[in-house]
């Protein structure tokens, strides 16, 4: 089995909100990605999923808990200790539109990494491995000195990939990569993603509300749900078979493209979600779940491993039973 | 017959750009049923929304309906006064957006927004509106209505936002609701009861024209589905036909397109190359460039809808190939 | 192969459209939108281009020295000779014009450029930084910006004294604390941007960011105010001459002369009208052009 590249233990991030209110983005939050895997991670807007990506590339320093990359804890580290460990961490951000600085050149853009790293010894060379990084992305050589604006979504988003990719790095958060982008052009990036990790060996953190995206591209997958994780474990296992019941109810709710299932009574969830200001006692979705009882709204369940899969729910081998 | 709610016909809208002029909608023609929802699918920037713009009279300049007629119950409506329009938009036709907040003022009570509405249609006084929309608020399942009346929309969900929007759309009983993207901003479990409610408007006899990029959405609720690409619609039926038997390139390619929630590995089917600016369409049919069967044909003259089978209209020269076999 | 028939069609698409979409965004396309739009901000572009020219080729339009005096042929009207009269000392009203708009002109491009560089340099760092570096700048751009500014301008040049060097240092002085405003707003807007995070999370320096990414996206907002201060810097240095505290005579600025002509109203008007119109016409062309530039430079427009 490949190696543990990332690890986070308890991380836990608060944001403050008006009223002297916190907004409990990620609360205690503990997973292992694997060399050379990607993870999923699926919620709902607004779960922590963004903030969890950050967490992990040190993009955000967590309130409390720790992120081990390749052992070594990079919260403890000093600004000096983690500079290189930058650039093994990297994120393609889910706007292509606000993430590309409108005045600099496509060159300029993806030169940009290399420059900081001082990869390439002169402006010629920066400019062939430029050239041989819009190539993977295949974006054509002759755009090399246009603007972002003069491209469209799905370009921009090959652009943004081709700077995250610059510098080599071994790990890659994808904050929602796809979700701007039109259904065509949208699998054109998955495509992309999924080729680039094969023969770049890049590890990847995929953030999605999109459940059928994540399927195609996850080799395990974790359900958020309010800053805590819900259930985790290979994709195939989660999506055939879900423990926790958010994890039924947001599969349940995704929209099928076959109008036969159109009379199918589909199960809601009630309610709204609940806010991450101010969260319910006990587990989290007890409010919104059908299957809640006392000990739901007193005792917040543990993540407990049910044969490969992590669920945390107290009634998670009853449903598996059923 | 069945009495037809809105009844679009040839309808083009143009905009004059500095670099030319374009045609975001062009001689578009669209039917919804009373008590029917029908809906338009398409990627960004194929005229979908302008369409629906088109409809509601809320064209502004540099954009001009530039030809077709739009027909509510009957009652063309393309040619009445803007006093006239204006007056049905809210009353008998409304519309709901992608991104509630932007629609709704912030420095005002949802509930007074609602009031607004119906104080603004009906002549009924101001207690008899306030208990409207705490009614409207209630079906639309707002739980703790009266609660709610007073909240400004910065205080509620994106989901709430929404059905607040709904209610305002629909405290009036309009004929005609064009939801244009309506569950895009939103979660899919939240989604899923917003498309439920759109529903249940449907039943209670209001014609929903749903304008959506998600084949998923469409598949889920529409009777009737219009595709749309570069300002024209390419294909026309009932939703079971066009997800069993699409007959246009553009069409197929969406539907192959399509992420499956049920199976994963392989690569993924795309649509080569992106969606055409409008400014440059090709000389023939306008997805020409991106088509895998594209003919010499193709690139010359431009195909025109052209009926299949009873009910499923084509703009495409091999469809029309085989409408003759 | 369907494969590699596939990929060529979707080449051959994405070139086609491509090739469809604008060309460059450079200072051509930029006059081209503002010629289309704007025909005033265009006229007086070319305007202040011509009276730049003359300005700097001032002795080989003229014959006559700016200040030998002529004392038999003061204050004569307008003529074949002396095309815009005589001053009071004789000397060539147009010669003193065009060396005039010299000074003037230099008035105000030098201390506009040098409140530019100083105003936004402080302006970023404040934004950027946040924090103790904002409030001390920021604080010291309030104070500046308390006083009346002619009130300040005034009060800066009795204690360092006439003269071009103070002029110039008197005007930096006064205009830098509006621009470090502008620059530290549109900074903070900046900061929480998404590509000046991805900047971050490539790994570039601070010191980068702020030049490369922050400065750079303000520099429509800094042509802009560079053509509404010039005219600012030109009449604060005019009404400072006026008042006798700019430029000392016998040199020539447009401020000084309406200063002196002031004395013969009556029986020389032209000597007031003249620099006056001049003036009046510097200020309104870089206004126009300054408008001109707001306009095209509006990312709302940009977009369609």
């Amino acid at each position: 089995m490949s190696g543990c590249l990332l690890e986070a233990r308890e991380l836990t991030k608060e944001f403050p909100a008006a009223g002297k209110k916190r907004i409990h983005a990620v609360s205690g939050v503990s997973l292992k990605i694997r060399e050379g895997e990607t993870l999923g991670l699926v919620g709902e807007s607004g779960c922590g999923k963004s903030t969890l990506g950050k967490l992990m590339i040190g993009a955000l320093k967590p309130d409390a808990g720790e992120v081990f990359f390749r052992g070594k804890n990079i919260i403890a580290m000093t600004e000096r200790e983690f500079k290189p460990l930058r650039k093994e961490l990297q994120l393609v951000f889910q706007d292509p539109y606000a993430s590309l600085d409108p005045r600099m050149t496509v060159r300029d853009l993806v030169a940009e990494p290399i420059e900081t790293w001082g990869l390439c010894a002169n402006r010629k060379e920066t400019t062939l491995r430029v050239q041989d990084l819009l190539r993977a992305v295949e974006i054509p050589e002759e755009f090399l000195c246009r603007y972002p604006h003069q491209f469209s979504g799905g370009q921009r988003q090959r652009i943004g990939i081709a700077r995250a990719i610059a510098a080599d790095p071994s790990f890659i958060v994808c904050d929602e990569p796809v979700s701007a982008l039109d259904v065509s052009v949208q699998n054109q990036i998955l495509n992309l993603l999924k080729a680039l990790k094969a023969s770049r060996k890049l590890t990847f953190l995929f953030i999605s509300h999109d459940l059928s995206v994540v399927r195609y591209l996850a080799d395990r997958v974790c359900v958020m749900f309010l800053g805590k994780v819900c259930e985790i474990g290979p994709t195939e296992e989660v999506y055939l078979h879900p423990r926790h019941p958010y994890t039924r109810f947001l599969l349940d709710a995704v929209p099928v493209p076959d109008p036969s299932q159109r009379g199918k009574e589909i199960r809601l969830l009630k309610g709204e979600p609940p806010s991450p200001a101010d969260p319910p006692s006990g587990c989290r979705f007890c409010t919104r779940c059908p299957y809640a009882a006392a000990r739901c709204a007193a005792e917040d369940p543990e993540l407990r491993d049910l044969g490969g899969v992590q669920a945390a729910c107290h009634f998670a081998d009853k449903a598996f039973s059923v | 017959m069945e009495q037809k709610t809105l009844d679009v016909r040839s309808l083009t809208v143009c905009i004059q750009t500095m670099k030319g002029m374009i045609r975001p909608v062009n001689d578009v023609s669209l039917e919804v049923p009373r008590g029917g929802i029908v809906g338009i699918v398409g990627e960004s920037g194929c005229g979908k929304s302008m369409t629906a713009r088109a409809v509601m009279g809320l064209i502004r300049y540099p954009g001009k309906v530039t030809g077709g007629s739009v027909y509510l119950e009957g009652r063309e409506i393309t040619s009445l006064p803007e006093k006239e329009r204006r007056k049905l938009r809210g009353a008998e036709i409304s519309m709901i957006f992608q991104e509630p907040m932007t629609s709704l003022n912030p420095v005002m009570k949802v509930g007074k927004q609602v009031e607004e509405a119906v104080l603004l249609h009906t002549n009924c006084s101001k207690e008899e509106a306030r208990a409207k929309t705490l009614d409207i608020f209630r079906e639309v399942e707002i739980p703790e209505a009266e609660a709610r009346y007073n909240c400004y929309p910065h205080q509620l969900s994106g989901g709430l936002r929404q059905r607040v929007m709904i209610a305002m759309a629909a405290v009036c009983r309009p004929k005609l609701l064009i939801a244009d993207e309506p569950t895009t901003a939103l979660d899919v479990t939240v989604e899923a009861q917003i498309l439920k409610l759109l529903e249940r408007l449907r039943d209670a006899g209001t014609g929903v024209l749903l304008i959506s990029h998600s084949l998923g959405i469409i598949a889920r609720v529409c009777d009737y589905v219009y595709v749309m690409y570069a300002g024209q619609i390419v294909e026309q039926a009932e939703t079971e036909v066009i997800f069993d038997r699409p007959a246009h390139p553009y069409t197929r390619g969406l539907l192959r397109s399509v992420v499956s929630l049920r199976e994963g590995a392989g690569t993924l089917e795309t649509i080569p190359g992106v969606v055409p600016n409008l400014l440059r369409l090709p000389a023939g049919c306008s997805f020409s460039l991106r088509c895998g069967m594209c003919t010499e044909r193709c690139e010359k003259d431009a195909p025109r809808l052209l009926e299949t089978e009873p009910g499923h209209k084509v703009r495409c020269f091999l469809a029309e190939k085989e409408g003759v076999r | 192969m369907p494969g590699g028939k596939q990929k060529q069609i979707e080449q051959a698409a994405d070139l086609r459209v491509q090739s469809q979409i604008g060309e460059e965004e450079r200072f051509r396309d930029l006059m081209r939108r503002m010629a289309r739009e704007n025909k005033t901000a265009v006229f007086s572009f070319f305007l202040i281009i011509l009276m730049t020219l003359a300005a700097i080729l001032a002795p080989n339009l003229t014959p006559y020295d700016e200040n030998s005096m002529d004392l038999m042929h003061r204050l004569s009207p307008p003529s074949a000779e002396h095309l815009l009269g005589t001053d009071e000392g004789g000397r060539d009203e147009l010669t003193r014009l065009l060396y005039g708009a010299r000074v003037s002109l230099l008035i105000g491009v030098v201390p506009t450029l040098l409140s530019l560089i100083l105003g936004s340099a402080l302006g970023v760092l404040a934004g950027y930084r946040g924090g103790i570096t904002d409030v001390i700048i920021m604080r010291a751009a309030d104070v500046t910006l308390a006083f009346p500014s002619m009130l300040l301008a005034m009060v800066i040049m009795y204690s360092l004294g006439g003269g071009l060097v103070n002029v110039f240092l008197t005007l930096t002085l006064v205009n830098w604390a509006n621009v470090a405003r502008v620059v530290r707003s549109q900074t903070l807007k900046l900061k929480n941007s998404e590509f000046v995070e991805a900047a971050r999370i490539i790994g570039v320096s601070e010191g980068k960011i702020m030049r490369r990414h922050i400065l750079s996206n303000c520099l429509p907002t800094l042509l802009v105010l560079f053509t509404l201060n010039v005219p600012e810097s030109i009449l604060t240095e005019s009404s400072l001459s006026f008042l006798g505290l700019g430029i000392q005579p016998p040199n020539a600025s447009w401020g000084l002369m309406i200063n002196t002509g002031r004395q013969y109203l009556y029986n020389a008007p032209w000597l007031c009208f003249v620099p006056g119109a001049a003036i009046m016409l510097v200020v309104l062309a870089f206004n126009f052009l300054g408008n001109g530039l707001l306009d095209v430079l509006d990312p709302r427009q940009k977009k369609q």
